[in-house]
């Protein structure tokens, strides 16, 4: 372990790091433009110079390797002097238009200039001016502002896996871009906005919009997929503005996926707001009482088993909670929370779960992937498979559909009958899978909601078993389940699966449809057939007009992600809570709070009355809920999924458009225009495209 | 730098020919096995050399292609050194050196003959696609200023009526004799040799081969 001085103090550190990060560990603070701890080493700003004992001139601290016995000094006049030196120089090309750039206030440059920057400007030369880019509809550049740093060329590069932006030309007239024009097509490309340490790439949905001093911040959790990225919603009034990534190392790191940062303008769209009642064949404006009550008259004397409620992917586990012992009070055992058909059955936990963990796949070293698209299903997970790629050493095998992950992968089939090669051992990937010391599989909803889900799972899990992904010793489990919607782990959870006798989303549009089942309660759930429900009386909780509400009879306007204080289990079965940013919208409230409310119009009343005494009931149901926030409970394995003969039709994905997969997405403007930009050139178009 | 705007004269495609896809797999095994990336720069040159001296689109990512390299990291390649040429050049491709030493020694001048020559100014191609006029960094032959290149020939020891003559002289569709154009030979001093001005046995001078004054 290498000893140096820094600034006076002995420091020991370990080998490799660079002066930087041992300043950094001994909390002496360097600025940089360049740096970035998860990216690669660039050292081309220039601003991170500090002095070196028995070297000629200031280095680069982001750069130079640490060495045993080095002095250096990080608040000399020398240092000062230097770095003031590549401010100014920085300076020079830079416009000096913060009033009007979006990066005010929360800007690298701003604020490095307040410390180092001098207050007036030696330059009466011209300045450059740089052509802003096209880089998609994401994307706001204006490329006068950058000081090539080089950043977001790295991240798209290294994390992305997308080399699509580059330096072109040379000294002066050096620009960052893509050559061709192209928008960009990367699933994380909203990152570089916060990797750009200046103005030049900015958020173009957010442009001109606010100032980040004006904005509330709120700590909150994402559920457009089923990571629970950790999110920090941004409002203002009575508006989201936007949402930046939180850092979790152990789920989204620092980033978040485009659909997370940008779909919230969807939130401010096409949202229910108030009750609806449907009267001679219209849906109606109605209060409370009066939606109560029409809901109350369908119910009245309506058998139990006659009544179903299918909860949607966006649902929070207090509401769905709420709905299960409503339901379990109305003597129904129909209650679903898979819309899509998973078979996944919630009797072991093991069995639904992304066992790994997502930092857990950093110490895998082989991996199958079956019947999932982890890059549009969950691209932080992704990101996390493609940084175990970069890093060396990890076979990956395919099932499925094949797929650009932005990493190599080795398609070995399409469907059941190259999993059966495997399990069967008689596939040369089961070897490496077997000499791999921790090997892990992940098995998506494109293999398992279909009729033979269950046969694919006992399959997987037979894989995972022979080929030693299960092991005892130092309890690694290599077997996951990779989840598309943020509602599944935590209905599984809470058990909000069909009862004793009780239908599943699939029996429950078809019992609707044959008129067995007179009431349909979807909470949230906007992707089944709604024209299959037949004659049923529909009641739709949810928060945007989609699908479910327009087929809907009464409509009880409930609260979106950002708008209540609600909890959510990702893939791993990691408990986390989202925080109330702003309130839901008219007379819209509280998921759970309206089916407390509709149970004692029912006269059912459960008996909860805060949020705290629904989570005791969760926890309660299932100690994981009691672990506290954050907490991963460790499943342990058993036997789950049904032996039997597997359809040898090929995996596909569930994910067709990554940019639209929710009632909030498909409300966002700006997922509209992306799906246009990227997904949209794989489509014909049509004459209703306009 | 953006890709150039004028579409026009983009070709769709490139292939090498048979015979320069030979030279470019003799680059790239010049190289260890998964560097061969490293080869970018011969294979740009001999792309460019096939192309009548210049670089279209179509050609880089034929290159990409060539070394499975992405498509941007050989823009910035070819936008990085002035040697790759991304738009048409006239047959003649005349780049006169502005760099410090050839400009202290009449570069100024050179370029303006240049431009009175061939009636067209800088980054320009004459109308009948003869000359295109461009400034280059410094070509390494200082000691030989100003310099001028066309073609891969240098011209040195220029001044405005030698430049002249030599564009006259490719108009003609003559062969200048390339080199300095003041009579002195290689970059020996200008004002004659003054050190081993002669071998002790009379035998003329140490130049090697020419026989010296005679």
């Amino acid at each position: 372990m290498p000893t140096l001085t820094i600034d006076g103090r002995e420091v020991e550190v370990e080998p490799g790091l660079t002066v930087l990060q041992a300043c950094e560990q001994v909390g002496i603070e360097i600025p940089r433009f360049c740096y970035h701890e998860r990216l690669s080493i660039a050292g081309n700003c220039r601003m991170c110079l500090v002095e070196m004992e028995r070297a000629p001139k200031p280095v680069a601290s982001c750069a130079m390797p640490v060495a045993d016995g080095m002095v250096i000094h990080t608040n000399t006049p020398g240092v000062q002097k230097a770095r003031r030196g590549v401010m100014e120089f920085l300076l020079i090309n830079h416009p000096l238009d913060c009033p009007i750039c979006d990066q005010g206030g929360e800007c690298d440059l701003q604020d490095q200039a307040m410390a180092y920057g001098f207050d007036r400007s030696r330059y009466r030369e011209g300045k450059r001016a740089v052509e802003d880019k096209y880089l998609g509809p994401l994307i706001k550049t204006i490329m006068t502002r950058c000081i090539h740093c080089t950043r977001c060329i790295r991240f798209a590069t290294e994390i992305a896996g997308v080399p699509e932006l580059g330096a072109t030309g040379r000294g002066e007239d050096m620009e960052v871009g893509t050559y061709v024009e192209k928008a960009l097509t990367s699933e994380l490309s909203g990152n570089m906005i916060d990797l750009c340490p200046v103005g030049a790439l900015t958020s173009a949905p957010y442009a001109f919009a606010a100032r980040s001093w004006e904005l509330t911040k709120i700590e909150s959790v994402d559920v457009m997929d089923a990571v629970g990225s950790n999110i920090r919603v941004d409002s203002r009034g009575a508006e989201v503005m936007r949402v930046l990534p939180r850092l979790n190392e152990d789920v989204n790191e620092e980033w978040i996926s485009d659909k997370t940062r940008f779909a919230c303008d969807g939130l401010k769209r096409q949202r229910l707001d108030r009750p609806y009642v449907r009267r001679d064949g219209r849906l109606q404006a109605a209060t409370w009482a009066e939606a109560f009550s029409a809901i109350g008259q369908h119910l009245k004397g309506v058998q139990g088993k006659r009544i179903a409620a299918i909860a949607g992917d966006l649902a929070d586990c207090e509401s769905m909670m709420a709905l299960k012992d409503l339901m379990v009070k109305l003597r129904s055992p129909n209650t679903d929370c898979r819309q899509d058909g998973a078979k996944l059955d919630g009797a072991l936990r093991a069995g639904y779960l992304f066992n790994t963990t997502i930092a857990g796949i950093e110490q895998a070293d082989a991996c199958l992937l079956i019947g999932t698209d982890v890059r549009r299903e969950a691209p932080i997970i992704n990101a996390r498979l493609r940084k175990r790629h970069l890093a060396g050493g990890f076979a990956m095998g395919v099932v499925g559909p094949q797929v650009d992950l932005t990493y190599d992968t080795e398609h070995l089939g399409d469907g059941p009958q190259t999993l059966e090669q495997i399990a069967a051992g008689q596939h040369a990937f089961a070897g490496v899978l077997r000499r791999a010391e921790r090997p892990m599989l992940i098995v998506g909803m494109g293999a398992l909601a279909r009729a033979d889900g269950a046969q694919v799972l006992a399959t997987a899990r037979t894989i995972a078993e022979d080929c030693g992904m299960v092991q005892d010793t130092d309890g690694w489990n290599g077997f996951n389940v990779l989840h598309t919607a943020a509602a599944r782990v935590g209905g599984l959870d809470l058990g909000f699966l069909p009862g004793d006798g009780g239908l599943d989303t699939g029996a429950i549009v078809d019992a609707a449809a044959a008129g067995a089942v007179a009431v349909v309660y979807l909470l949230g759930a906007d992707e089944i057939d709604m024209d299959s429900l037949g004659k049923a009386f529909v009641i739709y909780q949810g928060h945007h007009g989609d699908a479910g509400a327009q087929r809907a009879d009464v409509i009880l306007p409930g609260a979106a992600y950002t708008e209540k204080n609600a909890t959510y289990v990702n893939t791993e079965g990691r408990v986390q809570q989202g925080r109330r940013a702003i309130y839901p919208p008219g007379e819209a409230r509280e998921d759970w709070a309206i089916i407390r409310a509709l149970s004692e119009v029912l006269g059912r009343k459960l008996p909860v009355d805060t949020r705290d005494d629904v989570r005791a009931r969760m926890a309660e149901v299932n100690p994981n809920f009691a672990a506290g926030p954050d907490a991963v409970e460790t499943a342990p394995w058993g036997a789950f999924g049904t032996d039997g003969p597997m359809d040898p039709a090929p995996f596909r994905s569930p994910v067709a458009n990554f940019y639209m997969t929710d009632p909030i997405s498909r409300a966002s403007v700006t997922m509209a225009a992306c799906a246009d930009a990227l997904a949209g050139a794989q489509r014909e178009r049509t004459g209703t495209d306009g | 730098m953006s890709a150039p705007t004028d579409a026009s004269a983009q070709p769709r495609s490139f292939a090498f020919t048979p015979e320069n896809a030979k030279k470019a797999e003799a680059a790239v095994a010049a190289y260890p096995k998964g560097r061969q990336a490293s080869a970018v720069l011969a294979l740009l040159d001999l792309a460019q050399r096939q192309n009548g001296g210049w670089l279209p689109r179509a050609a880089m990512d034929a290159v990409a292609g060539f070394l499975d390299m992405p498509p941007m990291r050989v823009y910035e390649v070819a936008t990085f050194y002035n040697m790759y040429n991304l738009e048409p050049v006239g047959r003649h491709h005349v780049e006169v050196c502005t760099n410090v030493s050839c400009w202290l020694r009449g570069s100024d001048d050179v370029l303006a003959a240049c431009r009175n020559a061939l009636g067209i100014g800088l980054g320009e191609t004459s109308a009948d696609g003869g000359f295109t006029l461009s400034e280059t960094e410094c070509l390494g032959a200082c000691v030989n200023a100003p310099v001028m290149m066309i073609g891969g020939d240098y011209y040195e020891d220029l001044d405005a009526g030698t430049a002249t003559a030599i564009l006259a002289e490719l108009k003609k569709g003559g062969t200048p004799r390339p080199g300095p154009q003041s009579g002195r030979r290689a970059c020996e001093p200008a004002g004659g040799l003054t050190t081993l001005t002669g071998l002790s046995d009379g035998r003329g001078d140490a130049r090697g081969d020419e026989p010296g004054a005679s």
